[in-house]
């Protein structure tokens, strides 16, 4: 392992939304840190609900965290203003999960895709060069450059998406739930050309997913949420092959296997009850009403992330982890 | 072995919308029947036909013309007036949808909304019909059921929300449960405990059910027979073990290799089906996955013509015994303690089927 700066370094990072009406304030992410390496994947999964979104959206900053940092490229900029986040924008951007509703229905795609190039001080005619080359690059026939959203089908439009986030030559992308919103036989398209393009262009993914199987195929390491915090976090093979945290563990045992002989022969761990809301969080181990392994201990000491034995790359935060 | 009677049977069924655009053909020909204690599952991408095709089985197209012959228990449903038809639906077969919100009342306490729908389909008392209510609430597995037949619709999680819903469709003993996308709202560990209570009320009552989804890791796990549809057509039904062991189907095929696994290498790019669904305005004349079968890309003319112009049947084609016999993986699944099912041989809408398994 070499111990060149990360790209992207995110500790104890934060954000408390007050609470609508008179209803509590929502801790939505709780603390997190974890970093991302150029070039590399980190996969980001967990139930709705448990703050993936609003992690990914602090690190792009259209969210200004309530506690904790964000470092890109040995720089803070946790709490920079607009003014001075604009030259960063080139470097850091987002692709949505929704491709139809994340494009501008009344604007061209030439327009759409152009339009952070034009932000960035670029002549309009060097823009739609660059538009063409990036159409092509993800697989768009460029004389289409002067259609609307609605004239693309799903992937199609979510092929905009990451042109548009493309443009301005970025070396980290947030990607979040990009295919969720796709047909399984248009996943595959998208899944294989971010791959391509993370090949061809060295960028570094954060890939937010809800989907498992997805994540596994496209990142380096993953990183398991619930309620607000990391409870795993590793290279996936480790995460995979031996998830150490029992949420982590009962998550990759709900997912179905598209085989029915797998399934009939595979012994599934069934979580109880639901979700607890991010504003009334349990105490200790937030898992704790649901996980079969809890103890008295975890309905009041919090585990802290921690590394599984000294200089293991994988870290966990339970009282009773699973043997690695 | 002697197949039991359908529950549910289903023949030549077409719906048709009429649009601006022109006609729209949603669900063309489609067949299917559906028995005692198995799940029947419909498997498709969004638009392919499935919610118009669950909505036609239950009767609910206002603004379409559907043709063709719906049976239900031996008893034709199709040209029922519309009185008849409400005394079934709920009564012999209910529905679950994907947002329950959409089917509760936002001003009426579940346990008020399920005693209604009882009180409707029986003609029991209120006070006899609230206690099945919470009975129900009970079965589900909802906690404390009389205090939460009190509650609001708003007041439930997802998860319980569909829980709500199966109460309310198993309140009236229902022989058929039509579950259109019951758990694609719901998050993974939810979404295997609503299947998991889907299994068990099945298996205790014998209830027939028909399991729409777009997931086939979902149907993998809860389906004893598959139908793939296409484009609003049928394209391949079988067993689940011959359907996931030996895709027939090109689309088929395509969608199960396209698929990111928890069980593979991650190593080599997906491959993934080129081009998207179809449209319905302009339906080809031919075979629907014609623009996108790589089995037609690589044909000679004369194949590839008949693809296009020709629409494939779903048909049982000659020589599939022999290939199903030969397939290791499909025995070695057998052998594992599969179902074999009762619905017949398995049947492929393709001029060219293959039984070449998914690949390794
Ligand atoms: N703008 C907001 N105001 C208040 N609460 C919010 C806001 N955005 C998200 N939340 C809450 O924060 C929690 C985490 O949300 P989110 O990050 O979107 O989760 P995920 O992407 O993992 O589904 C949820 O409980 C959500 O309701
Ligand atoms: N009321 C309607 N009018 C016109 N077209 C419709 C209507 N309802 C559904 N369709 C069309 O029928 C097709 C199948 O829809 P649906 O059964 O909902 O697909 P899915 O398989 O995703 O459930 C879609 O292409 C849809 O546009
Ligand atoms: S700390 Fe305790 S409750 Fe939390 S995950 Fe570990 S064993 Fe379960
Ligand atoms: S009929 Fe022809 S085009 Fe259609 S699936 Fe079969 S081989 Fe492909
Ligand atoms: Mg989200
Ligand atoms: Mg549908």
């Amino acid at each position: 392992m070499t111990f060149t700066e990360p790209l992207l370094s995110v500790v104890d990072l934060t954000m408390t939304f007050p609470g609508r009406r008179r209803s509590a304030p929502v801790r939505a992410v709780d603390g997190v840190t974890f970093h991302v390496a150029a070039g590399e994947t980190l996969g980001l999964v967990g139930e709705s609900g448990c703050g993936k979104s609003t992690t990914g959206r602090m690190i792009v900053r259209l969210l200004e965290p309530t506690a904790g940092s964000v470092t890109y490229d040995g720089r803070d900029i946790s709490h920079l203003s607009q003014r001075e986040l604009k030259p960063l924008r080139q470097d850091l951007q987002m692709v949505f999960q929704d491709p139809h509703s994340s494009l501008n229905p009344r604007q061209t795609v030439a327009r759409i895709i152009s339009d952070p190039l034009l932000v960035q001080g670029g002549s309009a005619a060097d823009a739609r060069k660059r538009v063409a080359e990036l159409m092509e690059l993800v697989g768009l026939i460029p004389e289409h450059i002067d259609r609307y959203p609605h004239e693309f089908s799903g992937g199609q439009a979510q092929r905009i998406g990451i042109a548009r986030a493309l443009a301005t030559g970025p070396r980290l992308v947030v990607a979040d739930e990009p295919v969720s919103a796709l047909d399984v036989s248009v996943q595959a398209q998208i899944v294989n050309l971010m791959d391509r393009l993370q090949r061809e262009l060295g960028l570094a993914y954060l890939f937010i997913a809800h989907d498992l199987s997805v994540v596994k195929r496209v990142c380096d390491r993953v990183a398991v949420m619930y309620l607000g915090r990391i409870v795993e976090i590793g290279p996936k093979e480790r995460v995979y092959a031996a998830p150490a945290h029992p949420y982590t563990r009962a998550l990759l045992s709900a997912v179905p296997l598209p085989d029915p002989a797998a399934e009939r022969a595979r012994e599934r761990i069934t979580l109880h009850g639901d979700l607890p809301s991010p504003a009334a969080p349990p105490p200790g181990c937030a898992f704790h009403p649901r996980c079969p392994k809890a103890q008295e201990v975890c309905r009041t000491g919090t585990p802290a992330l921690r590394r599984m034995e000294p200089g293991a790359a994988r870290q966990v935060a339970c009282h009773f982890p699973e043997a690695a | 072995m002697g197949a039991p009677e359908p529950v549910l049977s289903v023949r030549d069924l077409t719906v048709t919308f009429p649009t601006p655009h022109g006609p729209v053909r949603a669900v063309d020909g489609l067949g299917f029947d559906v028995r005692r204690g198995e799940t029947l599952g419909i498997v498709g991408e969004s638009g392919s036909g499935k919610s118009v095709t669950s909505l036609a089985v239950m009767g609910l197209h206002t603004g379409a013309s559907v043709s063709g012959s719906i049976s239900l228990g031996g008893r034709e449903l199709t040209g029922l007036p519309e009185r008849e038809l409400n005394r079934l639906r709920g009564r012999k077969m209910a529905m679950i949808f994907q947002d329950p919100l959409s089917s509760l009342h936002p001003y009426y306490t579940v346990g008020e909304q399920i005693a209604e729908h009882h009180r409707v389909h029986f003609g029991s008392g209120r006070k006899a019909a609230r206690e099945r209510a919470v009975e129900a609430l009970a079965e589900v597995g909802i906690p404390d059921p009389r205090r939460r037949a009190r509650e609001y619709p708003h007041q439930f999680s997802g998860g319980m929300r569909q829980r709500v819903m199966i109460a309310m469709a198993l309140v009236c003993e229902p022989d058929l449960l039509l579950a259109d996308e019951p758990t694609t709202a719901l998050d993974v560990t939810v979404q295997a405990q609503i299947l998991e209570l889907i299994a068990r009320v099945q298996e205790e009552r014998g209830l027939a059910v028909i399991m729409i989804t777009h997931d086939l890791g979902v149907v993998a796990r809860v389906a004893h027979e598959v139908l793939v549809m296409y484009g609003g057509r049928a394209v391949e039904r079988a067993d689940v073990d011959t359907l996931f062991a030996v895709p027939a189907h090109p689309y088929t095929r395509g969608l199960l290799d396209s698929l990111p696994r928890l069980d593979d290498s991650d190593d080599e790019p997906l491959r993934a089906i080129p081009g998207s669904p179809p449209s319905l305005l302009a339906p080809a004349p031919g075979c629907a996955f014609a623009p996108r079968c790589p089995r037609l890309a690589d044909a000679p003319a004369q194949e590839r013509a008949r693809c296009e112009t020709e629409l494939p049947l779903l048909d049982g084609p000659a020589g599939l015994p022999q290939v199903l016999d030969s397939s290791p993986k499909l025995s070695a699944s057998f052998e594992q303690g599969g179902p074999p099912c009762t619905g017949g041989t398995p049947m492929v809408a393709c001029h060219f089927p293959a039984y070449e398994g998914v690949a390794p």
